[in-house]
């Protein structure tokens, strides 16, 4: 069953925190992940590899950088899901 | 028809009897680089984990080190070259199309009349020759196999190449094969995507070469290809264990091919693999060199104390192709 935005964030949120060690508190939609939680584009990699997983969604590789955001890769994926 | 053909008798069992290898005798530090790529140490540890690279100079070429590595191989293996009757060079770095370069380096080390080519499988080359030579040996087409991973990688960069050059050095690594008394290769599991070949390699092909007057030179998509060797690579990885009768609890050694260090140390989170295992992580010093970093984290690995003789090592090639092959063997 397709997960709606809220339940995405949630489970995007742990695998941020889990690859990075960044509180959970800290994570939020508008946060940018490059400029805001100092994620690196190989950590990023990781997390999309892992969200993939997760949510059984397809991310294209060319996809990632448009990602700029949390909240950008929550509705990616929210998205996807259909 | 009345006569019977004879057909060679198979062997049971094969086994790696030595392995060896040589780096390229300059140290190339990230200082060296850096400036050509507006890059940084700190970056370039940060994001791959390598401190310098081995290269080698205009007077070594890419048989030169895959010599050497042969006879580090034949020294540890305690045989003579005479004893070796097939020799694989796997090599993405040499010059001649024809004749390859195997036949050249059996007889600079005394191994002529042994058969004797050259395989492209780039990263996952040293792989894909053990995987032969424990075919050839086991269906009696060969006795004593030369597996070799030689790449002189210095020949192909390009010094403002952000993409991969940066992380490229020159070495070759070897393997002897031969008939054993115990299983001491566990089954290869390789495969490839040619859908993704633009990946990583060469930027242009010979012909538009020569047109442009432009040497080619290496490029990869980072990103992409971190992406399938950090997460394509551990089903890999496990299905050459599971292949082997082995759990990741029973392996003393993991040896990957070193490409960057967040690739190894993804997969080792991957695979769940112990804490305490011995894992090579040659990269930090040597660079990448293809085909040739599996042996050669290997030999530092025995050199360091790691390893010794008896141990599992699981090893995983991946790289250009896509290409990937991944075996547990004991080591010699
Ligand atoms: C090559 C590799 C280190 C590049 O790292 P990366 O973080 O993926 O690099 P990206 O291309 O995503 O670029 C990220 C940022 O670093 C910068 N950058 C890229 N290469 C750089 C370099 N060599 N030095 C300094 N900065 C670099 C980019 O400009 C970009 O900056 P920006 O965010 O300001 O735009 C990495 O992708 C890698 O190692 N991949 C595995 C490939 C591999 O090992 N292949 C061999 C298999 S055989």
């Amino acid at each position: 069953m397709a997960l709606n935005e809220q339940e995405v964030l949630a489970g995007l949120t742990e695998i941020i925190v889990e690859e990075t060690g960044i509180a959970a508190e800290d994570v939020a939609s508008e946060k940018s992940f490059t400029d805001d939680l100092d994620i690196d584009s190989l950590s990023m990699m990781t997390i999309v590899a892992q969200a993939e997983d997760k949510f059984e969604v397809t991310i294209p590789d060319d996809e990632v950088k448009n990602l700029a955001t949390v909240g950008d890769a929550v509705s990616f994926i929210t998205k996807a899901q259909d | 028809m009345t006569t019977t053909l004879q057909q060679a008798s198979c062997t049971q069992y094969s086994r790696v009897l030595g392995i060896g290898g040589v780096r390229g005798e300059h140290v190339v530090p990230n200082a060296d680089i850096v400036e050509a790529i507006n890059s940084s140490d700190e970056w370039i540890q940060q994001r791959t984990g390598i401190i310098s690279r081995m290269r080698s100079g205009p007077d070594v070429n890419v048989l030169d080190l895959a010599e050497g590595a042969a006879r580090a191989a034949i020294a540890h293996a305690g045989i003579e070259a005479s004893q070796i009757d097939t020799v694989i060079l796997s090599t993405v770095t040499y010059f001649r199309q024809t004749p390859a370069g195997a036949t050249q380096i059996a007889d600079r080390i005394g191994a002529t009349p042994a058969a004797a080519y050259d395989i492209s499988a780039a990263c996952a080359g040293y792989t894909y020759g053990i995987a032969q030579a424990d075919a050839l040996v086991r269906a009696g087409a060969a006795r004593c196999v030369l597996v070799i991973g030689a790449e002189k990688m210095s020949d192909f960069i390009d010094p403002t190449d952000r993409s991969i050059s940066f992380l490229l050095g020159d070495g070759a690594g070897a393997a002897i094969v031969g008939p054993s008394d115990f299983p001491g290769i566990g089954p290869t599991i390789w495969g490839s995507d040619g859908s993704r070949a633009e990946t990583i390699g060469q930027t242009e092909d010979w012909q538009q070469a020569i047109r442009s007057g432009q040497w080619p030179t290496l490029r990869q998509e980072g990103p992409a290809v971190f992406k399938w060797a950090s997460f394509q690579m551990a089903p890999i990885a496990k299905q050459a264990m599971a292949a082997a009768g082995v759990t990741a609890d029973q392996i003393q050694a993991f040896v990957p091919h070193q490409a960057n260090m967040r690739i190894i140390d993804q997969l080792i989170k991957q695979l769940k693999l112990p804490d305490g295992i011995a894992v090579g992580r040659d990269i930090a010093e040597t660079g990448n060199t293809s085909a040739a970093s599996i042996p050669l984290a290997i030999e530092r690995l025995y050199r360091e104390g790691q390893v010794s003789s008896g141990d599992l090592a699981l090893q995983i090639g991946f790289g250009a192709g896509l290409a990937y092959g991944a075996q547990v063997i004991v080591l010699p």
